[in-house]
């Protein structure tokens, strides 16, 4: 076991973010806030409630979660891609370091990162809107769960990348636009057939109904489908880095 | 017999593209020599340097560092070695200090703030501690690097083309530095390209090329072998053949008779051309220029590929 090198990483990474707090922690925190604001405060007064709720109370766990999502992903994903890009990985590769290690080391630092942003965000809702969170440790445990799922995602797709498009590549074009249909703005209860059920498809709605219910005790599918989605977020990303660092040869020749 | 830090048998590595850069190469290292890997672009040194420090995976053989299997106990090998690469590749925006301590904590060692102050001041850059890396010219960011390289006080350096890009005194610097090293007890292992460079420095050198050991051997033995010069004399009258009184040297003559040629040690007591040139006076053989050349490192390499070739 090396935690000191564990620990050194991660203070790295973090340092890294204090560095660019604007661009890390301030620019996000203030694209969700003009969302509180427009969907919130301007649009939100002429809007119907959404499942008994203000529908401005409704968005902001899902508006937290889509900043969430995106921010853990681009975070763990240039974490470890940009070693690689500026060579400086070398020092990693020949530390005395086990793949899980280094895994911890730098997926704890984007977890730690989208945890912060995420408390942020609650933080800044809170000026524009009503909100209330009926289970706060719970809030708290699935905010962790679904970070970790999402920056295990984002370290895969950093060790798979070859260059930096590719890193924008799953984000952009898978992540975002699931998310934005996974719930965030209605009930799922809400839409009308097929799309209801084409919108049940889609894995973050499950993350998003669990997350909610956390703040409103409401959910769009039963909670045991969240948990579960949630389980399966780490797993899959877990099991694809293990299938990396076992067969291919992604970071050394 | 001296301790074996390094044993290295049969190490193959082919690339993905297929290139084999090493073809079964046996090697030890003994503690607290200075070794010198020598060979031209492409030979494969920074291949089996990169091997037995854990950045590139090799396709066969093994790898011992003090007894303890690259892959099986890959924790107790690279505890023990520092690598200064051949690039230079930083993170801009850290701080000379922090990408130091950085690296001392990726090893694992405890945090020790005066070691690290004796190491930057060992390297003159403890002025620069604060600098950020890109703040840094080219020779102090080397100097980093092999602070980075030392801060978890390793018994293993390896030092891959330390000279390139460096100016005489830092090299002269370097070089100090690496014997104190020795005296230390630090064992190391440094590339190049230079013939002169292996005979300043090392105990032993290995010569490499198209990823096998050519030749191995003490340094003194090995600059006898290598060392060699050519004499040539262009003379006034080609000779289609050698005189009978010339057979003490082995000369050969190319250029159709016109250039008489002697291969010699430049490191023998004795090289035999005052007597030769001696000789040919007697002779009558009159010549109108002459020139020694020393063989360039390329028909050294070539000489030992073929003797390779052919045992
Ligand atoms: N990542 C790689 N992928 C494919 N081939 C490689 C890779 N790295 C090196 N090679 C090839 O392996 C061979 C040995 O390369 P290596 O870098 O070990 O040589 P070297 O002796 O260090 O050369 P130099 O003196 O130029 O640094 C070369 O033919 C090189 O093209
Ligand atoms: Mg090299």
């Amino acid at each position: 076991m090396n935690p000191r090198g564990v620990g050194a990483i991660y203070r790295f990474e973090m340092a890294r973010w204090r560095r660019t707090l604007w661009q890390s922690l301030v620019a996000p925190v203030i694209t969700t806030a003009l969302y509180f604001l427009v969907f919130g405060s301007a649009i939100g007064s002429r809007m119907s409630d959404m499942a008994g709720i203000d529908f401005g109370s409704f968005i902001v766990p899902g508006l937290i979660l889509l900043s969430v999502l995106t921010q853990s992903i681009a975070n763990a994903s240039f974490g470890i891609y940009f070693p690689k890009f500026t060579g400086t990985i070398y020092e990693i590769l020949s530390a005395p370091l086990s793949p899980i290690e280094t895994v911890t080391a730098y997926v704890g630092a984007a977890v730690t990162k989208s945890v912060i942003l995420a408390l942020v965000t609650l933080v800044t809702a809170t000026l524009f809107v009503d909100v209330t969170v009926d289970h706060p440790l719970l809030m708290v445990l699935f905010l962790v769960l679904i970070s970790v799922g999402f920056c295990l995602l984002g370290f895969f797709i950093g060790l798979l990348a070859n260059s930096f498009e590719q890193l924008q590549f799953i984000p952009l074009l898978v992540v975002t636009p699931l998310t934005f249909l996974g719930g965030i703005f209605y009930s799922v209860a809400a839409l009308a057939e097929p799309w209801r059920t084409v919108t049940l498809a889609n894995p973050i709605v499950y993350l998003v109904s669990g997350y909610r219910w956390t703040f409103y005790s409401v959910e769009d599918v039963p909670l045991w489908t969240s948990l579960l989605a949630m389980g399966l977020a780490i797993a899959v990303p877990l099991a694809a880095i293990a299938w990396i660092f076992r067969t291919g040869k992604r970071l050394k020749q | 017999m001296s301790e074996t830090v390094i044993a290295i048998e049969g190490l193959e590595k082919a690339y993905a593209g297929g290139t084999r850069a090493l073809k079964g190469v046996d090697l030890t290292i003994d503690k607290g020599e200075i070794f010198a890997l020598l060979g031209p672009n492409g030979a494969g040194k920074t291949t089996l340097i990169s091997i037995v420090c854990g950045i590139v995976t090799k396709t066969g053989g093994s790898v011992a560092v003090f007894g303890h299997d690259i892959e099986g106990d890959y924790r107790a090998a690279r505890t023990r070695i520092g690598l200064v690469p051949q690039e230079l590749t930083t993170d801009a925006f850290e701080t000379v200090w922090d990408t130091v301590a950085f690296s001392r904590g990726l090893f694992g060692k405890p945090r020790d703030d005066a070691y690290l102050e004796q190491l930057l001041k060992r390297l003159t850059l403890w002025d620069k501690r604060k600098a950020r890396m890109m703040e840094l010219s080219g020779g102090m960011k080397r100097r980093v690097m092999i602070a980075k390289a030392l801060s978890h006080q390793p018994d293993i350096l390896f030092l891959d083309e330390p000279t390139a890009g460096v100016d005489v005194e830092l090299r002269r610097d370097m070089w100090e530095l690496v014997r104190k090293l020795q005296a230390d007890g630090t064992t190391i292992i440094l590339t190049t390209h230079y013939i002169e460079e292996a005979e300043e420095m090392a105990d032993r050198v290995g010569v490499i090329a198209n990823g096998e050991l050519v030749a191995l051997g003490r340094k003194d033995e090995l600059m006898a072998q290598l060392g060699r010069r050519t004499f040539k004399l262009f003379l006034d009258q080609p000779m289609t053949s050698l005189p009978d009184g010339l057979s003490d040297w082995s000369l050969r003559l190319d250029d159709d008779g016109a250039t008489l040629c002697y291969d010699f040690d430049s490191h023998a007591a004795e090289t035999g051309i005052p007597q030769l040139m001696r000789k040919l006076d007697e002779l009558g053989i009159a010549w109108r220029d002459l020139t020694t050349r020393q063989s360039s490192l390329e028909d050294i390499f070539v000489s030992l590929v073929h003797q390779g070739d052919r045992s």
